[in-house]
């Protein structure tokens, strides 16, 4: 994951003209998820933006994945607002990536509690997720993380070190996403992952889990050429924008909110096996590919063959039968809501 | 109940099978001096952690995924299997193992005839990771051309191709 912040006079302008969120109605220290759409409404990135104290300043922790084609859309974007009279000249907003800061992630409510690491330096990102996180955080801060619900963010001592500490994650579980300073990221995340019942956690574990939350991979369920509509993130758009419509990508979003998008994402169930990611799907007929799965597994939560896919407008109600191939063998599927398993939020 | 039954029945039927098979084994072992022709019931493998059980006075060879190869894939929930009198070429994707981590593409090791798949496994897919290299076996192919079978890897290679692997 990539951390950063946005501060400046005209951050909270600069945010709401990048994504479709209601930035402005954001509380402080209060987050949400957005996406960054490029000019024809497709998805550059997903992300979460954290407002803290004021409107001149904002956390946002963007995919690693996507470094790349996001500090490019980034720098263009804020060199232009900068630039712009009425907008960001003279009210400039300075742009920051956390560099060395590792980001550790708690999650889960049950008897383990996950934690989970990636790449760069040994304990970069890990996950702490569960509902003990709350119990395994508590004892490592002074801090009252009772008082921190979903979609919080605060500023805790950990370890004597200052963390920023967001309630949430990417599991469909209470849990916790601790940005941690580079000078203590290595010790603060050796003292969570021997904590009582703790356990790291791979990456596959952790997109089980969030796809029996049903929330979108980038780059598996969301890529630019899927607008936010399409992908059932209608809810990142908020009223207010609707009405303005002064974001980038606004045109295609706006018209798929009236109009209706040409595909849809959709939860499916698929019967005897598990279909993957490039699985076709098919009309109940079996003649007429109507979409393709973007991801897929046998939930280990549930016990059966769960995925996501994007399948025409129209074939999207739920409980719709569908056909999916897999390999060589037609199988039955039909549409389901989505979470597969219900969220166990802490709010 | 019946079905229990007979599942054991049949278990028990594989194993004193097998027996018989490792006692003509061991016969042809002393036998290979004089004949030296025989090279009797052995096991090989492919890079793709394949193995074939190969029989050569049926000239069939009984193919599954290894231990190694069950242990990276994790919990198997399902596995396609071939169509019994299908005829396969070396190389030409047959099935699948389904893992909770993964899919797993299985390969034709040799080219054959498909003569019996393990229906076990359409209910009982952890055989897999139970006995993979027993009782959680695939299917058995009758080989349309032995040398195949001669070119795979032996147990001494497929070891030091899975100490490759994890390094």
């Amino acid at each position: 994951m990539i951390q950063q912040t946005f501060r400046g006079p005209s951050a909270q302008a600069f945010l709401s003209y990048l994504c479709p969120t209601s930035i402005s109605s954001l509380q402080p220290y209060s987050s949400s998820l957005s996406v960054l759409l490029n000019d024809t409404g497709g998805i550059i990135d997903d992300m979460i933006v954290t407002k803290h104290a004021n409107d001149d300043e904002f956390y946002v922790v963007t995919n690693a994945g996507r470094a790349k084609e996001d500090g490019e859309w980034l720098s263009t974007q804020i060199a232009n607002w900068n630039a712009m009279e009425g907008k960001g000249k003279g009210k400039e907003v300075e742009w920051n990536i956390l560099e060395g800061y590792g980001l550790v992630a708690l999650q889960g409510k049950s008897e383990v509690v996950a934690a989970e690491c990636s790449s760069t330096c040994a304990y970069k990102l890990s996950d702490l997720s569960g509902p003990k996180a709350g119990e395994v955080l508590q004892k490592l801060t002074p801090y009252d993380v009772s008082s921190l619900k979903f979609g919080q963010a605060a500023y805790m001592d950990i370890q004597g070190a200052k963390c920023h500490v967001a309630r949430g994650g990417y599991t469909g579980e209470d849990g916790f996403e601790i940005s941690l300073p580079p000078d203590s990221a290595v010790a603060i995340t050796e003292k969570i992952a021997n904590s009582p019942g703790v356990q790291l956690t791979g990456l596959g574990a952790r997109d089980s889990l969030r796809l029996e939350a049903g929330m979108c991979l980038y780059g598996n369920d969301l890529d630019e050429s899927v607008s936010p509509i399409e992908a059932g993130l209608a809810w990142v758009v908020g009223k207010d924008r609707r009405a303005t419509g002064d974001f980038i990508g606004a045109e295609r979003v706006l018209r798929e909110l009236k109009e209706g998008p040409a595909r849809r994402r959709v939860g499916l169930e698929i019967l005897g096996a598990p279909a993957r990611q490039g699985a076709e799907i098919f009309s109940d007929d079996g003649k007429t590919q109507i979409g393709t799965i973007t991801s897929g597994i046998p939930s280990p939560t549930l016990g059966t063959n769960i995925a996501m896919g994007y399948v025409k407008n129209g074939y999207h109600k739920k409980g719709t039968q569908l056909k999916v191939k897999v390999r060589r063998n037609v199988r039955d599927a039909v549409v389901k809501g989505m979470p597969f398993v219900p969220a166990k939020y802490y709010r | 109940m019946i079905s229990a039954i007979t599942t054991s029945a049949r278990a028990a039927a594989r194993t004193c099978l097998r027996q018989q098979y490792s006692a003509v084994s061991a016969r042809s072992m002393n036998l290979r001096v004089a004949s030296a022709v025989r090279f009797a019931s052995t096991t090989r493998y492919t890079t793709d952690h394949e193995y074939v059980q190969f029989d050569d006075a049926t000239n069939i060879g009984t193919v599954g995924i290894t231990d190694y190869a069950q242990k990276a894939l994790g919990d198997v929930v399902f596995v396609e299997l071939p169509q019994v009198d299908s005829e396969v070429t070396q190389a030409d994707p047959i099935g699948a193992v389904e893992s909770v981590k993964a899919a797993s593409d299985i390969y034709a090791p040799v080219s054959g005839v498909v003569t019996e798949i393990n229906e076990q496994l359409n209910d009982q897919a952890n055989l897999l990771n139970k006995d993979s290299e027993g009782r959680g076996w695939l299917c058995k192919i009758k080989l349309s051309n032995p040398s195949e079978f001669e070119a795979l890897l032996t147990d001494k290679a497929y070891k030091a191709h899975c100490e490759g692997d994890s390094h």
